[in-house]
Order: C-alpha cells, then sequence, then structure tokens
C-alpha cells in the first residue's frame, strides 16, 4: 500500500493555475526525487501536499483523504516538511526551535543530536545567529523532532557550500538507511539525488511528465526536461 | 548596561520597598499609589502574553479588566444589600470574600476572552486591533445602560471586601495581597514563556505556516493565551475596584485599553518586567506630571513616541542593552 498517492492534483494561487496535473506516489521507507526546472510547481505540489495550499484531485496519506484537514493536522499524521530558504524561528534558540515542534515518538533532541552533533552543542545560540547550513540542519532536525512518517525536504541544498552540502546529502542518506521513513527531495543536483532516490517524478509546468525508478531516467529525458 | 535579571530583581526590591518607607513615614497615599501600580502591572502582565509573547495587539482588553471590576462590583453590591444575585431559574447570595470575587472574575473574563478570542482570531493585524476595540465598545456602552448597577454613574462598594487572616482596609495588607497575585501572575508568563506551550506560541507570531507545518495549530495556541490573558487582567480589574471601592463604565473604556498598551511599550513588550516598570512610570507621570499641568499625557506622548522611535525594548531594552526579549 502506498504511503502517499497524489492524482490529477491541481492548484491555484488567485486565478493563476500553477498545477495542473500532478500524479506521484510513494511506499514507506522509499526516497521520491521531486524534479524539474524553476517555476515549474515542486514547491507548490508540496505546499498543496501539505495543505498550505487547496488543491483538487486525489490527495491521501496512508489512505486517508487529507483533502478535508487543515495543514496542522496533516503534519500530525506524520507529515513533515524542510520548508523551502530555511525557515527556522528566528527569535528561538536551537533547542528551543527543536522543542517547540516535538511530538511523541522515536525521534527526540538525543536522537537529531546524533544526526546533528552541533546541535547539542550549542543549544542556546538563536537561530538567527546560525550559519545558512547551521539553520538547514536545524530546520531539518526541526522537521524530525515532529516523527514524521514521510519527510518533505524543499531545495535542502540550495545555496550551501560544498562541505554543508555534503554533510546534509550523508544526514539524508543515514535517515533512509536507519529510520526507514518515506523521503521525498526536491533538489537541482541530479547526482545526489541519483545517488539517494529510488524513484524520481518530473514536473514540467505543473504537470508530471515522467516518473519512474530513478535508474531508469535517462539523460535524453534529464536533457529534455531538465536541460542536464 | 545591565543584566536584565538584576533589573527585574531591583524593580521587584523597589515596589516592595517604596510602601514600606511610606508605611514608616505615614503616607499612606504613596501606598495607595504604589497599589495602584501593582494593579496596572498586573493588568498589563495579562496583556503583555497576548501581545508580547502571541503578538495580538488586543485594543480590548479593558473588557476584561472592566468585567473583573463589575465581578466584584455586583457581588459585593448584592452582599452589602442582603438582594440575592438572580438568574430567573436560579438565584446566589454575593459575597464579599476576595478569593471568590477572585474566582468569579477569572471565570467571567476567560469565559469573554474565548468568546472574544474565537472570533477575533479570525482576523489579524488591523483588523484584531479593530475587532477588540468594537467588543471593547460594546461593553462599555452596555455597561452605561445597564441601570441595575449604576449606569453611567457607576456603582459604589461601601466596605472593602475581606481576605481571611487580613485586614484589607489596611492600605499595607492590601499592598501585599495585589503584590502577591502580581508576583503570582509575573511567575506564570516568565513558567509559560519557556513552556513548549510558550515556545510555539512565540514561533506562531513570527510565522502561521512554519508553525502548522509542525504539526501546532496557531489559533489555538493564541486563543489559549488570550484566555489566560484575559483572565490575569480580569483579576486586575477585580482588585482595582476594590481598591477604589467603585466600578463604573471606564474600566471597559477604549482609553484603559490604551493605556495598557502604552505602558507595556513603555516598560518593554515582551519582557517580563516590562509590564511592571511602564506601569511604575505611567503612575509616576500621572502623579507628578498631572499635579505640574492637566496636560500631562502630552509628556507621556512625547516619551512613548521616544521609546518606539529609538529604544524598541522599552525602559528594559534600554537598561539592558537588549532590544528584544529572549524568549
Amino acid at each position: 500500500m502506498n504511503l502517499l498517492t497524489v492524482e490529477d492534483m491541481a492548484a491555484s494561487y488567485g486565478a493563476s493555475q500553477a498545477l495542473f496535473e500532478v500524479k506521484l506516489s510513494l511506499a514507506p521507507g522509499e526516497v521520491l526525487a521531486l524534479m524539474g526546472r524553476n517555476g515549474m510547481g515542486k514547491t507548490t505540489t508540496v505546499r498543496a501536499i501539505c495543505r498550505l495550499i487547496n488543491s483538487t484531485g486525489r490527495l491521501e496519506l496512508a489512505g486517508r483523504n487529507l483533502h478535508k484537514l487543515p495543514s496542522h493536522r496533516v503534519a500530525r499524521l506524520g507529515l513533515g516538511l524542510v520548508p523551502e530558504g530555511r525557515r527556522c524561528f528566528n527569535n528561538l534558540t536551537v533547542r528551543e526551535n527543536l522543542v517547540a515542534a516535538a511530538r511523541p515518538g522515536d525521534w527526540t533532541l538525543r536522537k537529531v543530536g546524533a544526526l546533528f552533533p552541533w546541535l547539542l552543542e550549542r543549544p542556546g545560540q538563536r537561530a538567527d545567529s546560525l550559519s545558512g547550513g547551521e539553520q538547514q540542519m536545524l530546520a531539518i532536525g526541526r522537521a524530525l523532532m515532529t516523527n514524521p512518517r514521510l519527510l518533505i525536504l524543499d531545495e535542502a541544498t540550495e545555496g550551501l557550500a560544498p562541505l554543508i552540502r555534503q554533510e546534509i546529502w550523508s544526514a539524508i542518506a543515514r535517515l533512509k538507511r536507519e529510520s526507514g521513513m518515506a523521503i521525498i527531495v526536491i533538489d537541482k543536483s541530479l547526482h545526489e539525488l541519483g545517488g539517494i532516490s529510488d524513484h524520481a517524478v518530473i514536473l514540467e509546468r505543473g504537470k508530471t511528465v515522467w516518473q519512474g525508478r530513478m535508474a531508469e531516467l535517462s539523460p535524453e529525458i534529464s536533457h529534455k526536461y531538465l536541460g542536464v | 548596561m545591565i543584566g536584565e535579571r538584576y533589573v527585574n530583581g531591583a524593580v521587584l526590591i523597589g515596589l516592595i520597598a517604596l510602601p514600606l518607607w511610606a508605611l514608616s513615614a505615614d503616607e499612606v497615599f504613596t501606598i495607595t499609589l504604589t497599589t495602584r501600580a501593582a494593579i496596572l502591572a498586573l493588568a498589563a502582565v495579562g496583556l503583555n502574553i497576548a501581545l508580547g509573547i502571541g503578538g495580538m495587539v488586543s485594543f480590548g482588553h479593558a473588557v476584561f479588566f472592566g468585567l473583573g471590576g463589575y465581578a466584584m462590583g455586583i457581588l459585593a453590591f448584592h452582599a452589602q444589600t442582603f438582594s440575592p444575585l438572580d438568574f430567573g431559574l436560579f438565584a446566589l447570595p454575593g459575597t464579599k470574600s476576595m478569593p471568590v470575587i477572585w474566582l468569579v472574575a477569572t471565570v467571567v473574563s476567560a469565559f469573554a476572552a474565548w468568546i472574544i478570542g474565537l472570533l477575533s482570531l479570525r482576523t489579524a493585524g488591523v483588523y484584531f486591533i479593530m475587532i477588540t476595540l468594537a467588543f471593547g465598545q460594546m461593553f462599555f456602552y452596555f455597561a452605561i445602560s445597564w441601570g441595575a448597577y449604576g449606569g453611567e454613574d457607576g456603582l459604589s462598594i461601601y466596605v472593602r471586601n475581606s481576605f481571611v487572616g487580613l485586614d484589607t482596609l489596611m492600605p499595607i495588607q492590601f499592598f501585599g495581597l495585589c503584590f502577591a497575585l502580581l508576583c503570582l501572575a509575573l511567575l506564570l508568563q516568565w513558567r509559560l514563556r519557556r513552556s513548549p506551550f510558550g515556545l510555539a506560541l512565540n514561533a506562531a507570531r513570527q510565522s502561521t505556516e512554519r508553525v502548522q507545518s509542525v504539526g501546532l495549530n496557531p489559533r489555538q495556541l493564541k486563543l489559549l493565551a488570550f484566555v489566560i490573558s484575559g483572565a490575569i487582567t480580569g483579576v486586575a480589574g477585580a482588585l482595582f475596584a476594590d481598591l477604589n471601592r467603585f466600578v463604573s463604565p471606564t474600566m471597559f473604556s477604549w482609553q484603559l485599553s490604551g493605556e495598557l498598551i502604552i505602558l507595556t511599550i513603555i516598560g518593554g513588550v515582551g519582557r517580563l518586567m516590562g509590564p511592571v516598570i511602564g506601569a511604575a512610570i505611567f503612575i509616576t507621570l500621572e502623579h507628578w506630571l498631572g499635579g505640574l499641568t492637566d496636560f500631562w499625557h502630552v509628556w507621556l506622548g512625547t516619551i512613548l513616541l521616544a521609546i518606539v522611535l529609538f529604544w524598541r525594548g522599552g525602559v528594559i531594552g534600554l537598561l539592558t542593552g537588549k532590544e528584544g526579549p529572549h524568549v
């Protein structure tokens, strides 16, 4: 049984339609790469999945229709989002960011600290005084503290130094290996996505134009839809 | 610059020391002024939870202050006239017991805050301000037209209410009660802003969407904070009515809501002792400048302007060198 099922999803910002026919599905423990060029609807798709914007079509998490639920209830069902742009709670400390989001489950301060050790080394530092990479790790840690069944990472390595990017990719790989958590990753690095993802979905102008196993993604397809 | 905890300690010590000095110097009026400052500070601590932690600019907190006042006034009125409070299906006797009055003031104010919050928190920003102001005006005009309890003239209570083991007519003892309740409210505010609830509320102030995406309902968080805030301000209203032995519709006025906001801003929004410092400055200016000129509000406005423009952390921010509170 799929953990997440999205079929014929459509969504608009006012009069401007951003999604037309998005389809994707994900089984527990799988990693899905959501790809597409800029402005093709990747972030809008995850915002619609998280019910941060309204959408139509089929949207189910573990067989449960999400359309009638407000976004906080969707998150409580086990959907953790690391939003684009490393959005931490800026005037809270590292520890407070994590505590504010904590829900019962396996992921505790200690376990998040094992994934990103520096988080517990500087628990009293304010989030707005952290570097970009540290803020990103904190945002991931905060999403994990909600004990999600499905973690969505929207451009988690965007604008970060190569070493920090590597650290974040290692953490995602470790999550896949050790937690059994399903993950949707949005990123521009095809190389990194290829190394970690089981499946891929490509969006073009708000539509799913390709989906399949990551290993089946041919250079022709990636050139046609991703420009690489 | 001075550490905030030293400033907080000094403020509390000052608030105790002043009436004790006044007692030894037989300056009863100073004790009454300090009591008034403590009560206003208590009301503003309530507001500070909504405004400082939750980011809700309530221009209607006088509703809860007035409800607390009228809870005291009505209960005491029925006690002194030996007439029951008739609810149609049943009747209750009045009371002059302060703890009972505080309990009623808390429940009534909390219930009103729940209803007002349910409706007001559907909006944000200037609309929230306007809706809370509108509620304030509704209660104000209702109190004016409520002839059974004095209408526009208000309601006088001839004897101060009682507290077991204390002579509440002694100004210093009544101050002690007010100070104790203020300390309790400060302790609650301090605990609350460090609790997971307080952290989530603070996060909700920063970003509704981010809070939702971690499974928290920002409206519920804000509503609970608004209810706690209203309840504290209600207790302050009951004390204020007891201090003056008088309640009137002015306790519901928008000017009072504005004064609570002003003194919170002057002291430092979101700071633990911000409301206490703000209330102390407000009462000092009202008494000292008010004795010099009828236009003392002009000077109050000038101070407010300076703080908003140059010292956004209020007086505490100025003393500690930190603009914002760490919550």
